[in-house]
């Protein structure tokens, strides 16, 4: 069915059924769209740095632009300590962009999604951003989970809830940015849906609501991707300056 | 009413969509998990791959384009500002020097006019004493004249008298007699003209 707004979402092979063992990674749409997502990435950044004029060209401002947003982004957020985390964190920012953006192309392939894509990148992230705050700070690190000024009679029951939060982060961040995508990219295809089906005369209210999603999911794919590196950048924060 | 046509199959449409998720099987292919491993095995791949050329090779040369684009710009801020010091200095220089040749040029000015002033005046001074000397002379000259005149008229009055008398009558008279009327007469009328 054509029609389903779920079909969008579909994962199938391209080419040929590749194994490893008993793991199945065969390429996928979903690989292709990753592909193009980092080829046009570096692409765009490595034309926008070859040349270095005093005025920069249009796709050189571009990425100085991108780069000192990030780096404005990180200082304020994490302070100057989180500088070497710097290149990861814009990776991840240009990588989610771009994915999101890709997806808003008509009939291409949105590769955040998909849980299991985002819930890798969290979980990489929380793991990441545990074992920094071990590293620097020892078991002083679970003093995170234990904030001051609070009256010891609800500590318990606190720390209890502090850890929960602490723990549910990747799912959080990886659960959010899922279901923004996809609810957007369901409610466009219903809409769109809808054009269709209620024909020339009754399908131009649904064409205007088509074309205002469209807009907004412009948005919300700029600023899924912008909230997944900036709760990146605030969790990083924890691990490297421990305020608790 | 347009709007009511408008909105009733809308509404209606809702249920016919329903319908259609309920018909779906499947449910969300987020949640099959075929193709997971897959998923995650490219995009550990794309993604690191990625992050590895940014960190590595693009992302160093655009902080480096910006650095030196900022030092540049420092630098040029910093000549700029050291040549409007420069100028400044150089403006300072120019009015001290106009403003001390001014001053200069009027003490020439003064000092040549007051040279001036005094040459005049000792010309001046030269030249009165030459004029006043002059007219002195001129005085003595004239007072010498004066009292040569009577005598030389006195002279003239004889001989043309004597004269006048040879002529007239036909006689020598004695030169002295006639100077002796002509003193007499001369001193009478002397007296008359000169009023001494």
């Amino acid at each position: 069915m054509a029609a389903n707004p779920m079909s969008q979402f579909d994962v199938y092979r391209i080419g040929p059924e590749i194994k490893v063992g008993a793991f199945d990674i065969s390429f996928t749409n979903a690989s292709l769209f990753m592909i193009l997502s980092t080829v046009s990435i570096l692409i765009i950044f490595n034309l926008g740095s070859n040349k270095n004029s005093i005025l920069p060209n249009k796709i050189q401002l571009l990425a100085e632009l991108s780069y000192t947003f990030v780096s404005k982004m990180i200082s304020d957020t994490a302070g100057s300590k989180a500088k070497p985390y710097f290149a990861f964190i814009f990776s991840l920012f240009m990588f989610v962009l771009f994915c999101n953006m890709f997806g808003m192309i008509p009939y291409t392939f949105t590769v955040t999604s998909h849980i299991i894509v985002t819930f890798v990148l969290a979980a990489f992230i929380f793991i990441g951003v545990t074992v920094i705050g071990f590293i620097k700070h020892g078991f002083g690190y679970l003093k995170l989970f234990v904030p001051s000024g609070v009256p010891t009679v609800l500590l318990p029951l606190i720390v209890v809830i502090e850890i929960i939060s602490y723990l549910s982060r990747p799912i959080s961040l990886s659960v959010r940015l899922f279901a923004n995508m996809m609810a957007g990219h369901t409610m466009m295809k219903v809409f769109g849906g809808f054009v269709i089906s209620l024909g020339v005369v009754g399908g131009w209210l649904p064409l205007s609501f088509s074309v205002a999603l469209t807009g907004l999911e412009i948005l919300v794919a700029f600023l899924q991707a912008y909230v997944f590196a900036i709760l990146t950048c605030i969790y990083l924060n924890d691990a490297l300056n421990l305020h608790h | 009413m347009v709007k009511k046509i408008y909105f009733c199959p809308i509404f209606f449409s809702f249920f016919f969509v329903k319908e259609a998720f309920a018909a779906e099987t499947g449910g969300m292919p987020q949640l099959n998990p075929e193709f997971w491993v897959s998923q995650i095995f490219w995009l550990i791949l794309t993604f690191g791959i990625m992050y590895l050329v940014l960190s590595k090779l693009i992302l160093p040369k655009i902080s480096n384009n910006l650095e030196t684009r900022k030092s540049q710009i420092l630098e040029n801020i910093e000549a700029a500002e050291k040549q409007r010091e420069d100028s400044d200095a150089k403006l300072k220089e120019y009015d001290e020097i106009i403003s001390k040749s001014k001053l200069e040029a009027n003490s020439i000015f003064n000092q040549a006019r007051e040279k001036a002033i005094k040459d005049i005046g000792a010309k001046r001074a030269v030249l009165d004493q030459q004029i006043d000397k002059e007219i002195t002379e001129a005085g003595k000259e004239i007072e010498i004249l004066r009292k040569k005149a009577p005598e030389k008229i006195n002279k003239i009055a004889i001989e043309t008298s004597s004269e006048l008398l040879q002529k007239l009558i036909g006689a020598e008279i004695n030169n002295s007699s006639i100077t002796a009327i002509v003193d007499d007469l001369s001193k009478r009328n002397g007296d008359k003209y000169y009023g001494n």
